[in-house]
Protein backbone atom coordinates (compact mmCIF):
# COMPACT_ATOMS: atom_id res chain seq x y z
CA UNK A 1 0.00 0.00 0.00
CA UNK A 2 2.67 2.49 1.07
CA UNK A 3 4.83 1.21 -1.76
CA UNK A 4 2.10 1.96 -4.28
CA UNK A 5 1.48 5.43 -2.88
CA UNK A 6 5.13 6.40 -2.98
CA UNK A 7 5.47 4.96 -6.47
CA UNK A 8 2.44 6.87 -7.74
CA UNK A 9 3.63 10.06 -6.08
CA UNK A 10 7.16 9.93 -7.53
CA UNK A 11 5.94 9.02 -10.99
CA UNK A 12 3.46 11.91 -10.98
CA UNK A 13 6.03 14.39 -9.71
CA UNK A 14 8.41 13.63 -12.56
CA UNK A 15 5.57 13.58 -15.08
CA UNK A 16 4.54 17.06 -13.89
CA UNK A 17 8.14 18.23 -13.95
CA UNK A 18 8.08 17.55 -17.67
CA UNK A 19 4.50 18.54 -18.47
CA UNK A 20 4.59 21.91 -16.67
CA UNK A 21 7.65 23.45 -18.37
CA UNK A 22 6.51 22.15 -21.75
CA UNK A 23 3.01 23.54 -21.39
CA UNK A 24 4.36 26.89 -20.19
CA UNK A 25 6.34 27.07 -23.43
CA UNK A 26 3.59 25.82 -25.74
CA UNK A 27 0.88 28.02 -24.25
CA UNK A 28 3.30 30.89 -23.87
CA UNK A 29 3.71 30.96 -27.62
CA UNK A 30 0.08 32.09 -27.79
CA UNK A 31 0.20 34.61 -24.95
CA UNK A 32 1.50 38.08 -24.22
CA UNK A 33 4.55 38.53 -21.97
CA UNK A 34 2.32 39.86 -19.23
CA UNK A 35 0.10 36.79 -19.26
CA UNK A 36 3.07 34.42 -19.35
CA UNK A 37 4.33 35.94 -16.12
CA UNK A 38 1.03 36.42 -14.33
CA UNK A 39 -0.73 33.20 -15.34
CA UNK A 40 1.90 30.82 -16.71
CA UNK A 41 -0.33 27.76 -16.50
CA UNK A 42 -3.59 29.30 -17.71
CA UNK A 43 -4.83 28.49 -21.17
CA UNK A 44 -4.28 31.34 -23.64
CA UNK A 45 -7.28 33.59 -24.15
CA UNK A 46 -7.26 32.85 -27.83
CA UNK A 47 -5.11 30.60 -29.99
CA UNK A 48 -3.93 33.41 -32.22
CA UNK A 49 -0.69 33.37 -34.12
CA UNK A 50 0.44 36.94 -33.34
CA UNK A 51 3.72 35.79 -31.80
CA UNK A 52 4.45 33.57 -34.77
CA UNK A 53 3.77 36.46 -37.15
CA UNK A 54 6.07 38.73 -35.20
CA UNK A 55 8.74 36.07 -35.24
CA UNK A 56 8.46 35.53 -38.99
CA UNK A 57 8.37 39.30 -39.61
CA UNK A 58 11.57 39.75 -37.62
CA UNK A 59 13.20 37.82 -40.47
CA UNK A 60 14.91 35.35 -38.17
CA UNK A 61 13.07 32.15 -39.00
CA UNK A 62 13.23 31.39 -42.67
CA UNK A 63 16.99 31.51 -43.30
CA UNK A 64 18.15 29.61 -40.19
CA UNK A 65 15.38 27.03 -40.63
CA UNK A 66 16.42 26.53 -44.24
CA UNK A 67 20.09 26.25 -43.23
CA UNK A 68 19.31 23.77 -40.46
CA UNK A 69 17.28 21.63 -42.83
CA UNK A 70 20.01 21.65 -45.49
CA UNK A 71 22.77 20.84 -43.00
CA UNK A 72 20.83 18.10 -41.20
CA UNK A 73 19.52 16.54 -44.40
CA UNK A 74 22.86 16.30 -46.19
CA UNK A 75 24.80 15.34 -43.05
CA UNK A 76 22.43 12.48 -42.25
CA UNK A 77 22.12 11.13 -45.77
CA UNK A 78 25.80 11.24 -46.63
CA UNK A 79 26.77 9.76 -43.26
CA UNK A 80 24.23 6.95 -43.60
CA UNK A 81 25.39 6.20 -47.12
CA UNK A 82 29.12 6.23 -46.38
CA UNK A 83 28.73 4.48 -43.02
CA UNK A 84 26.56 1.70 -44.40
CA UNK A 85 29.05 1.08 -47.20
CA UNK A 86 31.98 1.01 -44.80
CA UNK A 87 30.13 -1.09 -42.23
CA UNK A 88 29.15 -3.59 -44.89
CA UNK A 89 32.73 -3.81 -46.08
CA UNK A 90 34.02 -4.24 -42.52
CA UNK A 91 31.48 -6.95 -41.78
CA UNK A 92 32.34 -8.81 -45.01
CA UNK A 93 36.11 -8.38 -44.99
CA UNK A 94 37.32 -11.32 -42.96
CA UNK A 95 40.91 -10.41 -43.72
CA UNK A 96 43.20 -8.52 -41.37
CA UNK A 97 42.44 -5.32 -43.27
CA UNK A 98 38.82 -5.49 -42.15
CA UNK A 99 39.85 -5.80 -38.53
CA UNK A 100 42.35 -2.97 -38.83
CA UNK A 101 39.72 -0.73 -40.37
CA UNK A 102 37.31 -1.54 -37.57
CA UNK A 103 39.90 -0.77 -34.90
CA UNK A 104 40.77 2.53 -36.58
CA UNK A 105 37.13 3.61 -36.63
CA UNK A 106 36.74 2.47 -33.01
CA UNK A 107 39.50 4.87 -32.01
CA UNK A 108 37.06 7.62 -32.94
CA UNK A 109 34.55 6.17 -30.50
CA UNK A 110 37.03 6.25 -27.68
CA UNK A 111 38.26 9.81 -28.22
CA UNK A 112 35.64 12.39 -27.27
CA UNK A 113 34.79 14.57 -30.28
CA UNK A 114 35.79 17.79 -28.53
CA UNK A 115 39.43 16.92 -28.97
CA UNK A 116 38.95 18.21 -32.48
CA UNK A 117 37.58 21.68 -31.70
CA UNK A 118 40.80 23.60 -32.19
CA UNK A 119 42.50 21.62 -34.96
CA UNK A 120 39.25 21.51 -36.96
CA UNK A 121 38.77 25.23 -36.57
CA UNK A 122 42.32 25.99 -37.67
CA UNK A 123 42.05 23.52 -40.55
CA UNK A 124 38.76 24.99 -41.71
CA UNK A 125 40.15 28.51 -41.59
CA UNK A 126 42.98 27.32 -43.84
CA UNK A 127 40.59 25.59 -46.21
CA UNK A 128 38.17 28.52 -46.29
CA UNK A 129 35.39 26.34 -44.88
CA UNK A 130 34.26 28.70 -42.17
CA UNK A 131 30.92 30.38 -42.74
CA UNK A 132 29.95 27.57 -45.06
CA UNK A 133 27.17 25.03 -44.76
CA UNK A 134 29.40 22.54 -46.58
CA UNK A 135 31.87 22.94 -43.74
CA UNK A 136 29.20 22.13 -41.17
CA UNK A 137 28.08 19.10 -43.15
CA UNK A 138 31.68 17.85 -43.34
CA UNK A 139 32.17 18.28 -39.58
CA UNK A 140 28.93 16.45 -38.86
CA UNK A 141 29.87 13.59 -41.15
CA UNK A 142 33.34 13.22 -39.64
CA UNK A 143 32.07 13.35 -36.07
CA UNK A 144 29.22 10.89 -36.53
CA UNK A 145 30.88 8.37 -38.87
CA UNK A 146 32.57 6.28 -36.14
CA UNK A 147 29.40 5.72 -34.11
CA UNK A 148 27.28 5.09 -37.23
CA UNK A 149 29.75 2.54 -38.58
CA UNK A 150 29.90 0.89 -35.19
CA UNK A 151 26.12 0.52 -34.92
CA UNK A 152 25.67 -0.64 -38.48
CA UNK A 153 28.55 -3.10 -38.66
CA UNK A 154 27.20 -4.76 -35.51
CA UNK A 155 23.90 -5.09 -37.34
CA UNK A 156 25.43 -6.45 -40.55
CA UNK A 157 27.45 -8.99 -38.61
CA UNK A 158 24.26 -10.33 -37.04
CA UNK A 159 22.63 -10.94 -40.41
CA UNK A 160 22.70 -14.63 -41.40
CA UNK A 161 25.83 -15.29 -43.43
CA UNK A 162 24.05 -17.82 -45.67
CA UNK A 163 22.19 -15.01 -47.38
CA UNK A 164 25.38 -13.43 -48.58
CA UNK A 165 26.83 -16.78 -49.59
CA UNK A 166 23.84 -17.76 -51.67
CA UNK A 167 23.99 -14.41 -53.39
CA UNK A 168 27.71 -14.89 -53.94
CA UNK A 169 27.13 -18.30 -55.54
CA UNK A 170 24.59 -16.73 -57.83
CA UNK A 171 27.40 -14.53 -59.03
CA UNK A 172 26.43 -11.29 -57.36
CA UNK A 173 29.38 -9.02 -56.56
CA UNK A 174 29.72 -7.16 -53.24
CA UNK A 175 28.07 -4.08 -54.67
CA UNK A 176 24.94 -6.03 -55.70
CA UNK A 177 24.84 -7.88 -52.36
CA UNK A 178 25.06 -4.58 -50.54
CA UNK A 179 22.31 -3.00 -52.59
CA UNK A 180 19.83 -5.80 -52.91
CA UNK A 181 20.38 -7.78 -49.70
CA UNK A 182 22.19 -5.85 -46.97
CA UNK A 183 20.44 -2.50 -47.43
CA UNK A 184 16.84 -3.73 -47.57
CA UNK A 185 17.41 -6.02 -44.58
CA UNK A 186 18.93 -3.28 -42.47
CA UNK A 187 16.22 -0.71 -43.00
CA UNK A 188 15.26 -0.64 -39.28
CA UNK A 189 18.89 -0.17 -38.21
CA UNK A 190 19.42 2.54 -40.79
CA UNK A 191 16.20 4.27 -39.77
CA UNK A 192 17.08 4.28 -36.09
CA UNK A 193 20.63 5.46 -36.81
CA UNK A 194 19.26 8.15 -39.13
CA UNK A 195 17.02 9.54 -36.40
CA UNK A 196 19.89 9.50 -33.94
CA UNK A 197 22.07 11.41 -36.41
CA UNK A 198 19.30 13.84 -37.29
CA UNK A 199 18.81 14.83 -33.65
CA UNK A 200 22.56 15.40 -33.21
CA UNK A 201 22.90 17.50 -36.37
CA UNK A 202 19.70 19.47 -35.84
CA UNK A 203 20.57 20.36 -32.25
CA UNK A 204 24.32 20.95 -32.43
CA UNK A 205 25.57 24.29 -31.15
CA UNK A 206 29.31 24.02 -30.55
CA UNK A 207 30.59 23.62 -34.11
CA UNK A 208 28.20 26.15 -35.73
CA UNK A 209 29.16 28.61 -32.99
CA UNK A 210 32.82 28.14 -33.86
CA UNK A 211 32.53 28.08 -37.62
CA UNK A 212 29.63 30.40 -38.49
CA UNK A 213 29.52 34.14 -37.95
CA UNK A 214 27.59 35.35 -40.99
CA UNK A 215 23.87 35.91 -40.43
CA UNK A 216 22.84 34.21 -43.67
CA UNK A 217 24.64 30.98 -42.71
CA UNK A 218 23.35 30.64 -39.16
CA UNK A 219 21.46 27.53 -38.08
CA UNK A 220 18.48 27.44 -35.70
CA UNK A 221 20.42 26.82 -32.46
CA UNK A 222 22.62 29.83 -33.25
CA UNK A 223 19.59 32.03 -33.89
CA UNK A 224 18.02 30.83 -30.64
CA UNK A 225 21.19 31.82 -28.80
CA UNK A 226 20.99 35.28 -30.38
CA UNK A 227 17.39 35.50 -29.19
CA UNK A 228 18.53 35.00 -25.62
CA UNK A 229 20.40 38.29 -25.83
CA UNK A 230 17.99 40.11 -28.10
CA UNK A 231 14.73 39.46 -26.31
CA UNK A 232 16.04 38.90 -22.75
CA UNK A 233 12.84 38.38 -20.79
CA UNK A 234 10.48 38.80 -23.70
CA UNK A 235 9.36 35.26 -23.15
CA UNK A 236 6.56 35.30 -25.70
CA UNK A 237 9.16 35.58 -28.47
CA UNK A 238 11.62 33.16 -26.88
CA UNK A 239 8.95 30.51 -26.30
CA UNK A 240 7.59 30.88 -29.81
CA UNK A 241 11.09 30.49 -31.21
CA UNK A 242 11.74 27.39 -29.08
CA UNK A 243 8.48 25.88 -30.29
CA UNK A 244 9.25 26.60 -33.94
CA UNK A 245 12.79 25.21 -33.66
CA UNK A 246 11.62 22.04 -31.87
CA UNK A 247 8.53 21.41 -33.96
CA UNK A 248 10.14 19.07 -36.50
CA UNK A 249 11.55 16.95 -33.68
CA UNK A 250 8.25 16.88 -31.83
CA UNK A 251 6.30 15.83 -34.92
CA UNK A 252 8.85 13.15 -35.75
CA UNK A 253 8.86 11.95 -32.15
CA UNK A 254 5.10 11.56 -32.10
CA UNK A 255 5.11 9.82 -35.47
CA UNK A 256 8.05 7.44 -34.92
CA UNK A 257 8.24 7.09 -31.13
CA UNK A 258 9.67 3.59 -31.22
CA UNK A 259 12.46 4.17 -33.70
CA UNK A 260 13.21 7.47 -32.00
CA UNK A 261 13.72 5.91 -28.60
CA UNK A 262 15.58 2.97 -30.11
CA UNK A 263 17.84 5.25 -32.13
CA UNK A 264 18.70 7.60 -29.32
CA UNK A 265 19.40 4.89 -26.78
CA UNK A 266 21.31 2.57 -29.06
CA UNK A 267 23.54 5.53 -29.85
CA UNK A 268 24.06 5.99 -26.14
CA UNK A 269 24.76 2.35 -25.39
CA UNK A 270 27.20 1.86 -28.21
CA UNK A 271 28.85 5.24 -27.80
CA UNK B 1 34.82 -26.17 -34.52
CA UNK B 2 34.47 -25.19 -38.14
CA UNK B 3 33.81 -21.58 -38.78
CA UNK B 4 30.96 -20.89 -41.17
CA UNK B 5 32.37 -20.55 -44.62
CA UNK B 6 32.76 -16.98 -45.66
CA UNK B 7 34.94 -17.26 -48.68
CA UNK B 8 35.64 -14.09 -50.51
CA UNK B 9 36.50 -14.47 -54.14
CA UNK B 10 39.58 -12.80 -55.51
CA UNK B 11 38.87 -9.22 -56.47
CA UNK B 12 35.97 -9.01 -54.08
CA UNK B 13 38.06 -7.80 -51.19
CA UNK B 14 39.35 -5.04 -53.42
CA UNK B 15 35.82 -3.90 -54.14
CA UNK B 16 35.00 -4.13 -50.45
CA UNK B 17 37.99 -1.97 -49.59
CA UNK B 18 36.87 0.54 -52.17
CA UNK B 19 33.47 0.66 -50.51
CA UNK B 20 35.06 1.56 -47.18
CA UNK B 21 37.40 4.08 -48.73
CA UNK B 22 35.23 7.25 -48.88
CA UNK B 23 34.20 6.94 -45.24
CA UNK B 24 37.74 6.23 -44.21
CA UNK B 25 39.15 9.15 -46.17
CA UNK B 26 36.79 11.66 -44.55
CA UNK B 27 37.35 10.12 -41.14
CA UNK B 28 41.12 10.17 -41.53
CA UNK B 29 41.28 13.78 -42.70
CA UNK B 30 38.65 15.28 -40.41
CA UNK B 31 38.94 13.11 -37.30
CA UNK B 32 42.16 11.18 -36.94
CA UNK B 33 44.44 13.84 -38.38
CA UNK B 34 42.94 16.68 -36.28
CA UNK B 35 43.07 14.50 -33.16
CA UNK B 36 46.76 13.85 -33.75
CA UNK B 37 47.56 17.41 -34.71
CA UNK B 38 45.87 18.54 -31.51
CA UNK B 39 48.73 16.84 -29.65
CA UNK B 40 51.15 18.97 -31.62
CA UNK B 41 49.17 22.17 -31.01
CA UNK B 42 49.20 21.37 -27.31
CA UNK B 43 52.95 21.93 -27.25
CA UNK B 44 52.76 25.29 -28.98
CA UNK B 45 51.90 28.85 -28.26
CA UNK B 46 49.97 30.71 -30.95
CA UNK B 47 47.56 33.65 -30.94
CA UNK B 48 45.98 32.81 -34.28
CA UNK B 49 47.53 35.78 -36.03
CA UNK B 50 48.50 34.52 -39.48
CA UNK B 51 51.56 36.77 -39.47
CA UNK B 52 53.04 35.27 -36.35
CA UNK B 53 54.56 31.81 -36.23
CA UNK B 54 53.42 29.22 -33.66
CA UNK B 55 56.13 28.89 -31.04
CA UNK B 56 57.15 25.48 -29.66
CA UNK B 57 56.93 25.56 -25.87
CA UNK B 58 57.23 21.88 -24.96
CA UNK B 59 55.19 20.97 -21.91
CA UNK B 60 54.96 24.51 -20.59
CA UNK B 61 51.24 24.78 -21.40
CA UNK B 62 50.62 21.84 -19.08
CA UNK B 63 52.82 23.00 -16.24
CA UNK B 64 51.28 26.46 -16.46
CA UNK B 65 47.67 25.27 -16.25
CA UNK B 66 48.31 23.12 -13.20
CA UNK B 67 50.48 25.61 -11.33
CA UNK B 68 49.33 29.10 -12.32
CA UNK B 69 45.83 28.93 -13.76
CA UNK B 70 43.26 29.19 -10.98
CA UNK B 71 40.35 29.29 -13.39
CA UNK B 72 41.47 26.02 -14.97
CA UNK B 73 41.72 24.30 -11.59
CA UNK B 74 38.34 25.72 -10.64
CA UNK B 75 36.80 24.46 -13.91
CA UNK B 76 38.25 21.03 -13.34
CA UNK B 77 36.71 21.01 -9.86
CA UNK B 78 33.37 22.31 -11.17
CA UNK B 79 33.34 19.64 -13.82
CA UNK B 80 33.93 16.92 -11.23
CA UNK B 81 31.24 18.29 -8.93
CA UNK B 82 28.83 18.56 -11.83
CA UNK B 83 29.66 15.01 -12.88
CA UNK B 84 29.21 13.54 -9.39
CA UNK B 85 25.88 15.33 -8.87
CA UNK B 86 24.48 14.34 -12.23
CA UNK B 87 25.78 10.76 -12.14
CA UNK B 88 24.27 10.15 -8.70
CA UNK B 89 20.88 11.70 -9.35
CA UNK B 90 20.45 10.80 -12.99
CA UNK B 91 21.45 7.18 -12.43
CA UNK B 92 19.34 6.97 -9.27
CA UNK B 93 16.21 8.45 -10.78
CA UNK B 94 16.49 6.59 -14.06
CA UNK B 95 16.92 3.27 -12.24
CA UNK B 96 14.03 4.07 -9.90
CA UNK B 97 11.66 4.97 -12.71
CA UNK B 98 12.82 2.02 -14.81
CA UNK B 99 12.04 -0.30 -11.90
CA UNK B 100 8.56 1.20 -11.69
CA UNK B 101 8.01 1.11 -15.44
CA UNK B 102 9.64 -2.18 -16.46
CA UNK B 103 6.42 -3.93 -17.52
CA UNK B 104 4.79 -2.98 -20.79
CA UNK B 105 1.33 -1.61 -20.09
CA UNK B 106 -0.44 1.34 -21.59
CA UNK B 107 0.37 3.58 -18.62
CA UNK B 108 4.02 2.60 -18.40
CA UNK B 109 4.56 3.06 -22.13
CA UNK B 110 2.90 6.47 -21.96
CA UNK B 111 5.03 7.55 -19.00
CA UNK B 112 8.21 6.25 -20.59
CA UNK B 113 7.43 8.19 -23.76
CA UNK B 114 6.75 11.31 -21.70
CA UNK B 115 9.89 10.97 -19.59
CA UNK B 116 11.98 10.44 -22.70
CA UNK B 117 10.60 13.55 -24.39
CA UNK B 118 13.18 16.14 -23.19
CA UNK B 119 15.95 14.08 -24.83
CA UNK B 120 14.75 15.05 -28.30
CA UNK B 121 14.99 18.77 -27.59
CA UNK B 122 18.16 20.70 -28.29
CA UNK B 123 20.36 21.74 -25.38
CA UNK B 124 19.77 25.33 -26.44
CA UNK B 125 15.99 24.94 -26.18
CA UNK B 126 16.27 23.16 -22.84
CA UNK B 127 18.65 25.85 -21.62
CA UNK B 128 16.28 28.65 -22.65
CA UNK B 129 13.28 26.91 -21.05
CA UNK B 130 15.12 26.57 -17.77
CA UNK B 131 16.46 30.12 -17.95
CA UNK B 132 12.81 31.17 -18.00
CA UNK B 133 11.86 28.82 -15.15
CA UNK B 134 14.78 30.02 -13.01
CA UNK B 135 14.18 33.73 -13.73
CA UNK B 136 14.50 35.26 -10.22
CA UNK B 137 11.64 37.73 -10.72
CA UNK B 138 9.27 36.26 -13.27
CA UNK B 139 10.22 32.59 -13.35
CA UNK B 140 7.76 29.82 -12.58
CA UNK B 141 9.90 28.33 -9.81
CA UNK B 142 10.18 31.48 -7.73
CA UNK B 143 6.60 32.50 -8.46
CA UNK B 144 5.42 29.14 -7.11
CA UNK B 145 7.68 29.36 -4.07
CA UNK B 146 6.37 32.84 -3.30
CA UNK B 147 2.77 31.77 -3.80
CA UNK B 148 3.26 28.85 -1.40
CA UNK B 149 4.77 31.14 1.22
CA UNK B 150 8.39 30.06 0.87
CA UNK B 151 9.69 33.53 -0.04
CA UNK B 152 13.04 32.83 1.62
CA UNK B 153 13.62 29.92 -0.75
CA UNK B 154 13.02 32.00 -3.87
CA UNK B 155 16.69 32.41 -4.68
CA UNK B 156 18.58 33.85 -7.60
CA UNK B 157 19.29 30.35 -8.88
CA UNK B 158 21.57 31.05 -11.80
CA UNK B 159 22.80 34.47 -10.70
CA UNK B 160 24.35 33.35 -7.44
CA UNK B 161 27.68 31.56 -7.62
CA UNK B 162 26.69 29.35 -4.68
CA UNK B 163 23.73 27.76 -6.45
CA UNK B 164 24.33 28.06 -10.18
CA UNK B 165 26.14 24.75 -10.63
CA UNK B 166 23.40 22.90 -8.75
CA UNK B 167 20.75 24.61 -10.83
CA UNK B 168 22.56 23.44 -13.98
CA UNK B 169 22.78 19.91 -12.60
CA UNK B 170 19.01 19.88 -12.04
CA UNK B 171 18.46 20.88 -15.66
CA UNK B 172 20.88 18.25 -16.94
CA UNK B 173 19.15 15.54 -14.87
CA UNK B 174 15.75 16.68 -16.15
CA UNK B 175 17.12 16.59 -19.68
CA UNK B 176 18.55 13.06 -19.78
CA UNK B 177 16.95 10.95 -17.03
CA UNK B 178 14.36 9.62 -19.48
CA UNK B 179 17.05 8.49 -21.91
CA UNK B 180 18.94 6.59 -19.22
CA UNK B 181 15.66 5.15 -17.93
CA UNK B 182 14.97 3.60 -21.33
CA UNK B 183 18.40 1.94 -21.26
CA UNK B 184 17.62 0.58 -17.80
CA UNK B 185 14.18 -0.65 -18.88
CA UNK B 186 15.83 -2.64 -21.67
CA UNK B 187 18.28 -4.10 -19.15
CA UNK B 188 15.65 -4.92 -16.53
CA UNK B 189 13.34 -6.55 -19.06
CA UNK B 190 16.03 -9.10 -19.81
CA UNK B 191 16.11 -10.37 -16.23
CA UNK B 192 14.28 -13.74 -16.17
CA UNK B 193 10.88 -13.37 -14.52
CA UNK B 194 11.46 -16.64 -12.61
CA UNK B 195 14.04 -14.94 -10.41
CA UNK B 196 11.40 -12.51 -9.12
CA UNK B 197 8.86 -15.30 -8.73
CA UNK B 198 11.33 -17.35 -6.72
CA UNK B 199 12.05 -14.33 -4.54
CA UNK B 200 8.34 -13.77 -3.99
CA UNK B 201 7.89 -17.39 -2.95
CA UNK B 202 10.62 -16.80 -0.39
CA UNK B 203 8.61 -13.83 0.86
CA UNK B 204 11.06 -11.16 -0.31
CA UNK B 205 9.80 -7.58 -0.11
CA UNK B 206 9.98 -5.22 -3.11
CA UNK B 207 13.13 -3.71 -1.68
CA UNK B 208 14.74 -7.12 -1.15
CA UNK B 209 13.80 -8.14 -4.68
CA UNK B 210 15.45 -5.00 -5.96
CA UNK B 211 18.54 -5.49 -3.84
CA UNK B 212 19.09 -9.15 -4.57
CA UNK B 213 17.73 -9.50 -8.10
CA UNK B 214 17.39 -6.23 -10.05
CA UNK B 215 20.50 -4.43 -8.82
CA UNK B 216 23.06 -7.23 -9.28
CA UNK B 217 21.49 -8.34 -12.57
CA UNK B 218 21.41 -4.78 -13.90
CA UNK B 219 25.02 -3.95 -13.01
CA UNK B 220 26.26 -4.18 -16.61
CA UNK B 221 23.53 -1.69 -17.55
CA UNK B 222 24.58 0.55 -14.68
CA UNK B 223 28.11 0.49 -16.07
CA UNK B 224 26.81 1.73 -19.42
CA UNK B 225 24.56 4.39 -17.88
CA UNK B 226 27.25 5.74 -15.56
CA UNK B 227 29.85 5.85 -18.32
CA UNK B 228 27.53 7.63 -20.73
CA UNK B 229 26.33 10.10 -18.09
CA UNK B 230 29.93 10.90 -17.18
CA UNK B 231 30.78 11.64 -20.80
CA UNK B 232 27.66 13.80 -21.07
CA UNK B 233 28.73 15.95 -18.13
CA UNK B 234 32.08 16.61 -19.75
CA UNK B 235 30.39 17.41 -23.04
CA UNK B 236 27.74 19.73 -21.61
CA UNK B 237 29.00 22.73 -23.56
CA UNK B 238 25.68 23.66 -25.21
CA UNK B 239 23.70 23.71 -21.99
CA UNK B 240 26.25 25.64 -19.94
CA UNK B 241 26.91 28.09 -22.74
CA UNK B 242 23.19 28.79 -23.10
CA UNK B 243 22.34 29.11 -19.42
CA UNK B 244 25.29 30.71 -17.63
CA UNK B 245 28.20 30.86 -20.05
CA UNK B 246 30.46 29.79 -17.18
CA UNK B 247 29.39 32.52 -14.78
CA UNK B 248 28.77 33.93 -12.25
CA UNK B 249 32.40 34.24 -11.13
CA UNK B 250 33.40 31.11 -13.08
CA UNK B 251 31.22 29.03 -10.77
CA UNK B 252 29.79 27.03 -13.67
CA UNK B 253 32.84 27.06 -15.90
CA UNK B 254 33.52 23.49 -17.03
CA UNK B 255 36.43 22.29 -19.14
CA UNK B 256 34.77 22.56 -22.57
CA UNK B 257 33.43 26.05 -21.98
CA UNK B 258 36.85 27.15 -20.70
CA UNK B 259 38.59 25.65 -23.73
CA UNK B 260 36.15 27.44 -26.00
CA UNK B 261 36.75 30.74 -24.23
CA UNK B 262 40.52 30.39 -24.20
CA UNK B 263 40.61 29.56 -27.90
CA UNK B 264 38.01 31.86 -29.40
CA UNK B 265 38.05 34.81 -27.00
CA UNK B 266 41.54 34.56 -25.51
CA UNK B 267 43.16 33.55 -28.83
CA UNK B 268 45.38 31.07 -27.00
CA UNK B 269 45.04 28.20 -29.43
CA UNK B 270 47.99 26.17 -28.17
CA UNK B 271 46.97 26.54 -24.55
CA UNK B 272 43.37 25.56 -25.30
CA UNK B 273 44.60 22.54 -27.27
CA UNK B 274 46.63 21.46 -24.24
CA UNK B 275 43.52 21.73 -22.06
CA UNK B 276 41.68 19.56 -24.58
CA UNK B 277 44.31 16.89 -24.05
CA UNK B 278 43.68 17.05 -20.31
CA UNK B 279 39.93 16.80 -20.93
CA UNK B 280 40.38 13.68 -23.03
CA UNK B 281 42.74 12.07 -20.53
CA UNK B 282 40.29 12.79 -17.69
CA UNK B 283 37.30 11.38 -19.58
CA UNK B 284 39.16 8.28 -20.73
CA UNK B 285 40.56 7.48 -17.30
CA UNK B 286 37.21 8.06 -15.62
CA UNK B 287 35.33 5.75 -17.97
CA UNK B 288 38.07 3.14 -17.70
CA UNK B 289 38.00 3.35 -13.90
CA UNK B 290 34.21 3.09 -13.74
CA UNK B 291 34.07 0.12 -16.06
CA UNK B 292 36.68 -1.66 -13.99
CA UNK B 293 34.99 -0.98 -10.68
CA UNK B 294 31.53 -1.92 -11.83
CA UNK B 295 32.76 -5.02 -13.61
CA UNK B 296 34.77 -6.24 -10.65
CA UNK B 297 31.75 -5.69 -8.47
CA UNK B 298 29.69 -7.69 -10.89
CA UNK B 299 32.20 -10.52 -11.07
CA UNK B 300 32.27 -10.83 -7.30
CA UNK B 301 28.59 -11.65 -7.09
Amino acid sequence: MIYKTIKGFLLSVFALAIIIPCSIVIMGAFKTDLKIISEPLALPESWNFDNFKRLVDSGSVYTPAKNSIIVAFFSVFITLFLASLAAFAIARLITVTGKVLFVLFSVGLAIPGQVNIIPIYLLFVDLGLTNSLTGLVLVNIALTLPISIFIMSAFFRDLPKEMFEVAGIDGAGPWRVYRSIALPLSRPAIGATGIFLFVICWNDLLYPLMLITREDKKTLPLTLIDFRGEYLTEYSMIFTAILVASLPMIIMYIAFQRSFIAGLTQGAVKG
Amino acid sequence: MRKPKNVIRKGESKILLLMALPAFAIYAVLYLYPALSNLLWATRRWDGNPESEPEAVGFRNFTYMFTNDDVFIQSLGNNFRFMILVVIFQTGFSLLFATYLTKNTRTTIFLRTLYFFPTILSSVSVGLIWLALYDPNYGFINASLNALGFESLALNWLGDSRYALYALAVTQVWFHTGQMMVIYVAGLQQIPQELYEAAQVDGASKWQQFKHVSWPMALPTTAVVVAYTTIQTFRAFDLVYTMTNGGPLNSTEILVTLIYRNAFFGYQYGYAAAQTVVLVVVVLSLTWLQRRTLRLDYGAK
